[in-house]
């Protein structure tokens, strides 16, 4: 396998912007994501952390297309879709597939569960004939009884519609499933059974996960790579093992350090001051700076570039990383 | 059964001696809460942890009189500070001065149309006899005990133009304004980003050590349980299966159900990365009382006993924990 075999998703420099009112050309721009640049191999998850606000939502709706983006690039398997029309889409729809947060919001009421899955089945022109075997082994794969083939989503629990989102999902083949806070909305018990269906789901078919959630326990355990959002920007970037447990941006280390802990401790570290900013209204540099305990007077001014610090890790941060900047400028492709 | 835990202080705020709640259906009542005996003294930090639909927040209700219609409390007592009340008092005196509520989402129980100012100082006026103006100083103040570093515009302000961590503060303030003794926290941070999340507790903390004010904070969440309380209960299905400090709670618990939701959780700073443990199936969701104990068909610990006898409560020596099983864990031996 070549390396661009393997890179699945690589987004480069994406901006999304939004005009605050639709009809009012003057109205003020929201940068709901500003520079954000990835990249995504085949079968490994990358994990986007943010508090409500930071853009990681929107990330994801850009990337399969409901969103249209204002500047960069989008190469799905090669391919740059960043400003395909939405007919031009479809094809690349049918590898990327979304589970969101509330399954009872996403599938449809009327629809029985065997009718909802089978949809994705059509759609990758299954025959007829094939297709009840099919649902009955999407639903095994997802570890539901065929008898609830012919049920309707409001006769599940939230953890069964949660799994059929997933069987739905699975049913065009797709190379990357984005989880948008899938497990957020679940019990804590019906939590882990999902996390770990989604990773055999993974070893089983070599699928990638985009997994969005504000929950960074949960990143820890699924993801491979960690993508720290605030302001609409990537702050940290890399191994999740690295970046969670030697965090080098200040942000980064303020969130983990609200993470409460099964200890039985309350332990009063460094707490992070004030609110997330809004997108409408960024603060100029850094957006983190004015939150920052750190900050220095160019965190105002001038917005710090995601650099390569270690082979595992990148940051944004003008404190941290000062004389970074000018090596990697130099190096020119050191950093994205 | 009419167990209560001893707590460290002599008198309690709240306790409950086998309070039941139940809603009508096709044939008679649903029991969704059965016989819940907890008590909570003066100045504890308690943790009530359940999933969705175990009681934890009808519980609240009943503490609080207000169990939504067609539901009522049809069974047991609930005391104040040592004094019976009634179900069916009308006067309610004691609702807000002496005992307050937060609720998880503050944006529907603050009035949208209600500026912040006034909705703080009419409960100053109503249950503490202020004038206008000597409420007016005393909103100033809980603003700014809350956090606010501008009391005065945020009076003028309405819920919509605040943040959700900001709105939780003013729920915060109005719930204090009359000091009382014990504040019912339901959830009060779900739906709070995790910053935030650490500030409003931080903000409770600091307010319950400041004004000796009880609190019981209503979680599924046990990390942030632990993380505040000091004394955690855990139910399951209208039943509290499981009660003590949280230090033994967190490292011997004697429910299965209670270690397996321990299990359950994700470690941030695990360093290995083992496969999550799981519950299999899901929380019971009908009403209907069976015998036997609910967690049966989802324990493995679980036996012929289990289905066929509703285990009870039971303290042990020291009167500090419960347990509600057949085979609870023994930690002694293992």
């Amino acid at each position: 396998m070549t390396t661009t075999e393997k890179l699945l998703v690589s987004v480069n420099d994406l901006c999304v912007h939004f005009r605050g009112n639709p009809k009012n050309f003057k109205a003020q721009i929201i940068k709901a994501v500003d520079g954000v640049s990835f990249e995504i191999s085949r079968g490994e998850t990358l994990g986007i952390a943010g508090e409500s606000g930071s853009g990681k939502s929107t990330l994801a709706r850009t990337l399969i297309g409901i969103n249209k983006p204002t500047s960069g690039s989008i190469k799905i398997l090669g391919e740059e879709v960043s400003k395909y029309s939405n007919a031009s889409l479809r094809p690349i729809r049918k590898k990327i597939q979304m589970v969101f947060q509330d399954p009872y919001d996403s599938l449809d009421p009327r629809f029985t569960v065997a009718q909802s899955i089978a949809e994705g089945l059509q759609i990758r022109n299954v025959p007829k004939s094939e297709i009840s075997s099919e649902v009955m082994k999407l639903l095994s794969v997802v570890k539901l009884s065929n008898s609830l083939a012919t049920r309707f989503p409001s006769q599940l629990s939230g953890g069964q519609r949660q799994r059929v989102a997933i069987a739905r999902s699975l049913a065009t083949k797709p190379d990357l499933i984005i989880c948008d806070e899938a497990v957020a909305a679940l019990d804590v018990s019906v939590r882990a059974q999902i996390l770990n269906l989604l990773q055999d789901i993974q070893e089983q078919t070599g699928v990638s996960y985009l997994f969005i959630s504000h929950d960074l326990s949960t990143l820890r355990y699924i993801s491979k790579n960690v993508a720290i959002m605030y302001g609409g920007r990537i702050v940290e970037f890399g191994n999740s093992d690295a970046v969670l447990t030697n965090p080098q941006h200040p942000y980064t280390r303020a969130l983990i350090n609200s993470v409460p802990t099964l200890s039985g401790v309350r332990e009063h570290r460094n707490r992070i001051i004030g609110e997330p900013p809004d997108p409408a209204n960024l603060p100029t540099g850094c957006s983190f700076s004015p939150r920052c305990n750190e900050s220095i007077s160019q965190c105002s001014v001038q917005t710090p570039k995601l650099l390569q610090i270690s082979p595992l890790c990148k940051v944004a941060c003008h404190v941290r990383f000062p004389h970074a900047e000018n090596e990697a400028s130099e190096g020119g492709k050191n950093y994205v | 059964m009419t167990l209560k835990i001893a707590s460290g202080d002599e008198t309690s705020v709240m306790s409950l001696n086998s309070v039941s709640v139940s809603f009508p259906s096709g044939d008679g009542m649903d029991e969704v809460v059965h016989s819940i005996s907890f008590s909570i003294g003066v100045g504890e930090r308690v943790g009530l942890v359940g999933e969705s639909g175990s009681g934890k927040s009808l519980t609240a209700r009943a503490m609080m009189h207000l169990v939504p219609k067609p539901g009522a409390v049809t069974g047991g007592a609930i005391e104040i500070s040592g004094s019976a009340i009634s179900q069916t008092d009308s006067k309610l005196k004691w609702r807000g001065s002496e005992v307050a509520i937060i609720t998880q989402d503050p944006l529907s129980s603050l009035n949208p149309l209600v500026k912040v100012g006034i909705q703080i100082s009419e409960m100053l006026i109503q249950h503490k006899g202020m004038s206008k103006s000597e409420a007016n100083v005393e909103s100033e103040k809980l603003l700014r005990s809350v956090g606010f570093p501008d009391p005065v515009r945020t009076m003028k302000q309405y819920p919509n133009s605040l943040s959700g961590g900001m709105r939780q503060r003013v729920a915060l303030a109005i719930a204090i304004s009359c000091r009382p003794k014990l504040l019912i926290a339901d959830e009060p941070t779900t739906s709070l980003d995790v910053t935030i999340q650490s500030q409003v507790l931080d903000l409770l903390e600091k307010m319950s050590t400041e004004n000796r004010m009880a609190v019981l904070l209503i979680s599924h969440d046990l990390a942030v349980v632990s993380n505040f309380c000091e004394r955690v209960i855990v139910m399951y299905d209208g039943r509290i299966v499981e009660s003590g400090t949280i230090v033994e709670i967190i490292n011997r618990p004697k429910h299965p159900y209670t270690q397996a939701l321990i299990a359950s959780v994700p470690n941030l700073f695990d360093t290995q990365r083992t496969r999550l443990e799981t519950i299999p199936g899901s929380p019971p969701t009908s009403g209907k009382i069976q015998e036997g104990c609910s967690f049966a068909p989802r324990c493995i610990r679980g036996t012929a006993i289990c289905i066929n006898e509703t285990p009870v409560l039971v303290s042990n020596q020291d009167l500090q924990s419960q347990v509600s099983c057949h085979h609870p864990i023994e930690w002694g031996q293992e």
